[in-house]
């Protein structure tokens, strides 16, 4: 009680000083107008931001809203999905006055970006792969996602055109819906040019683990697969071992052509530069953001990595046919008939699932063609 | 043969290719704390030894060009984090298992924040002997090529363990390790052959963390060892502090970690969590197995403050 009394006093006594503070600043500086109009944003990361992957891209993003007019840019690495991003934001928000703030980490979601953005309701927190819900979450939250998987069937396609051996392999970290996703579109892209290959999957288990993902990369090369691809934070220890094997590879989350030049095929890359830039466009310009934003190809969420070198004719025509159907938004991955790989129908003749089909955000299977399991 | 698959012989081919190329880091960190632990000594921060060795070395190569040089400075690295380890334990009534420990975070710290600029560049690895260019196999040969640190590994243990037999330096260091009092009357300098034998020790865990970097998976990033260096200190237990049993343990470590991916990418892949954890069950049996609730370990240093 005694604690909770003096806890009180001290808090509102620095709520005051603050306020003094700000107010003298308020009449003394000529500038302080000015300053009210820079827009203080700020990035959270879960991991290094050069790290040739997920955070890597979210970086991009925020080099891209740095170069724009009338802001300012925070950024930190590596906070852990604990209190700590709460304690992160807190002195953004109280030191740097940041009013826009993007968690990028999924495990920032719930309960510490709800908290934070409860607790400053004229805020506004944007985060990354939450699924914001009305009336459950709060109105200054909203989150953004995009489907990378449109990205990853064309990645398949040019997959299949360069594998020899017709065998594929993809290291993953864990079988959450939005991997076998991947897993699943990168498959059937494959199988739409050519219907006896097969992916090889191995789960590491975390989604961070050079070794395993070297070991498994290598176990895969040893096994036939001459194509590999991967859904872990970083693909860099998997795309420098492919190359070294002398086997084709495709990215994911950001470009990682320059740590393969000879078998670098193509890969699926986020443009939060778009996004972001987007977003700051929007509360510059004192609209309220959409709470729940998704988006593939079409909408400039994901892109694809330039074509390699050693991508073939053929394989570039089908695949930007593929794409031009994806940016009119006419193309659907998950059109029936669709089996699982015990032979059981997933997707029924005539039925077909679109991108925003809630029903694909709960995948538990793995498509006809996967050698692999989920448990 | 260049595109064929194994199949099932896969699976003993990437256990045994496994157990070659993820040992290593293992063999060095464990032959370096079997050094550290026959002197009397535990010393937990071998892990930020080799996470910091695994950034320096790589750092080192990066800028001067040469992995060699970032091998040497790796070993330089690891043994001044020895020599600070020894130093702080030759206080009074200090623990050195505490000291252990937060070393193990002043590493990893000092690594994680001196590493930053050096996750992104591409240093250059050292080079591989090709042991297996008799073979038509582009597996095998893969297989077979061969990191000349494991070999300067597999030649360091018989050393060691002569060394520790026969030689005088040897018997001080096991006296200093088995009655410090008995060393301290025939007028040995106890601290001092501690302070050496940590810092060899180092010297050793700073190898091979160099070798996470700079050849398998040759790579620097903050996730590189994920308790690699723990568990080589575990593996000393396991090994009964005798160098030649460290390398047998560390084979037999880096195969088991590499079951779980061969099993998965020849498609069996049922319970794949319980594969990937076949290294920690292992231990845990073979520990049970060999232990007793008599008497102590056999081979432990009497001075060593787990065992006393």
């Amino acid at each position: 009680m005694g604690n909770a009394l003096r806890f009180s006093r001290r808090s509102v006594l620095k709520t005051m000083t603050a306020a003094g503070g700000l107010g003298a600043l308020g009449a003394g500086l000529p500038w302080t107008p000015a300053m009210a109009k820079t827009l203080v944003i700020g990035f959270l990361y879960v991991g290094p931001r050069d790290d040739y992957g997920y955070n890597q891209a979210h970086a991009e993003g925020a080099a891209a809203v740095k170069a724009m007019p009338g802001v300012k840019v925070l950024e930190e690495e590596k906070v852990p999905e604990t209190v700590d991003v709460e304690n992160s934001m807190e002195s953004m928000i109280n030191l740097d006055g940041a009013s826009l703030l993007f968690p990028t980490s999924f495990g920032y979601f719930d309960p510490y970006v709800l908290k934070e953005a409860k607790k400053h309701p004229d805020l506004t927190f944007l985060h990354c792969g939450g699924l914001w819900t009305p009336g459950k979450h709060p109105t200054n939250v909203g989150s953004y996602f995009g489907y990378i998987d449109e990205a990853e069937y064309l990645s398949g396609i040019v997959a299949a055109y360069a594998s020899k051996s017709k065998k594929l392999g993809f290291i993953a970290a864990k079988p959450i819906p939005q991997v076998l996703r991947n897993i699943n579109s990168f498959t059937l892209g494959a199988r739409s040019v050519d219907p006896t290959i097969t992916t090889a999957v191995v789960f590491t288990g975390d989604w961070s683990m050079p070794v395993k993902e070297a070991e498994a990369a290598n176990s895969l090369i040893d096994q036939g697969a001459d194509v590999l691809t991967c859904h872990v934070d970083s693909p860099k220890v998997i795309v420098e071992t492919a190359e070294k094997r002398g086997v084709f590879a495709t990215g994911y989350h950001a470009s990682q052509a320059t740590l393969a030049p000879k078998g670098y095929l193509t890969g699926a890359e986020w443009n939060w530069a778009k996004v972001y830039t987007d977003f700051v466009k929007m509360v510059q310009g004192g609209i309220t953001p959409p709470n729940l934003v998704r988006g593939g190809l079409k909408e400039g969420i994901i892109k694809t990595s330039p074509y390699g070198a050693a991508v073939s004719d053929a394989a570039r025509r089908h695949a930007d046919a593929v794409k031009a159907k994806f940016m009119d938004g006419s193309f659907v991955i998950y059109k029936g008939p669709i089996k699982d790989n015990k032979g059981n129908s997933v997707v029924a003749e005539g039925k077909s699932h679109g991108q925003t089909d809630i029903a694909l955000e709960s995948m538990n299977w793995l498509v006809e063609g996967v050698t692999g399991s989920i448990s | 043969m260049d595109h064929a698959s194994l199949g099932w012989w896969g699976v003993p081919l990437a256990v045994l290719a496994g157990a070659i190329r993820v040992s290593t880091p293992f063999l060095f960190v464990s032959l370096g704390e079997c050094l550290t632990e026959k002197s009397g000594r535990i010393n937990l921060g071998l892990e930020g030894t080799l996470v910091m060795g695994a950034m320096s070395g790589y750092a080192t190569a990066y800028l001067t060009g040469n992995p060699w040089a970032g091998v040497l400075v790796a070993g330089l690295a690891g043994s001044l984090l020895g020599v600070l380890h020894a130093a702080i334990c030759a206080l009074e009534r200090v623990n050195d298992i505490a000291v252990g420990i937060a070393l193990m975070l002043l590493g990893t710290g000092l690594a994680f924040f001196l590493g930053k600029p050096f996750i992104q560049p591409q240093a250059p690895q050292l080079p591989a002997i090709p042991f297996g260019w008799w073979s038509g196999s582009a597996q095998v040969r893969s297989a077979l090529d061969i990191n000349p640190l494991f070999l300067v590994g597999l030649a360091l243990a018989p050393l060691l363990l002569w060394g520790l037999r026969t030689t005088r330096w040897g018997m001080v260091l096991r006296i200093v390790g088995e009655s410090a009092e008995a060393a301290r009357a025939m007028g040995y300098p106890i601290n001092r052959v501690r302070l050496l034998a940590t810092a060899a020790g180092g010297f050793f865990a700073g190898v091979g963390g160099s070798f996470l970097s700079l050849s398998y998976p040759g790579s620097w990033n903050e996730r590189l060892s994920s308790g690699q260096g723990i568990t080589a200190v575990a593996l000393v237990i396991f090994a009964r502090w005798d160098p030649v049993l460290c390398v047998w343990a560390s084979l037999l470590f880096g195969g088991a970690g590499a079951l779980g991916p061969a099993l998965q990418s020849v498609g069996v892949t049922q319970g794949y969590h319980l594969f990937n954890a076949a290294p920690y069950v292992l231990t845990l049996a073979i520990m049970i197995a060999t232990s007793s609730s008599r008497h102590r370990l056999a081979g432990a240093p009497a001075e060593l403050s787990v065992t006393r």
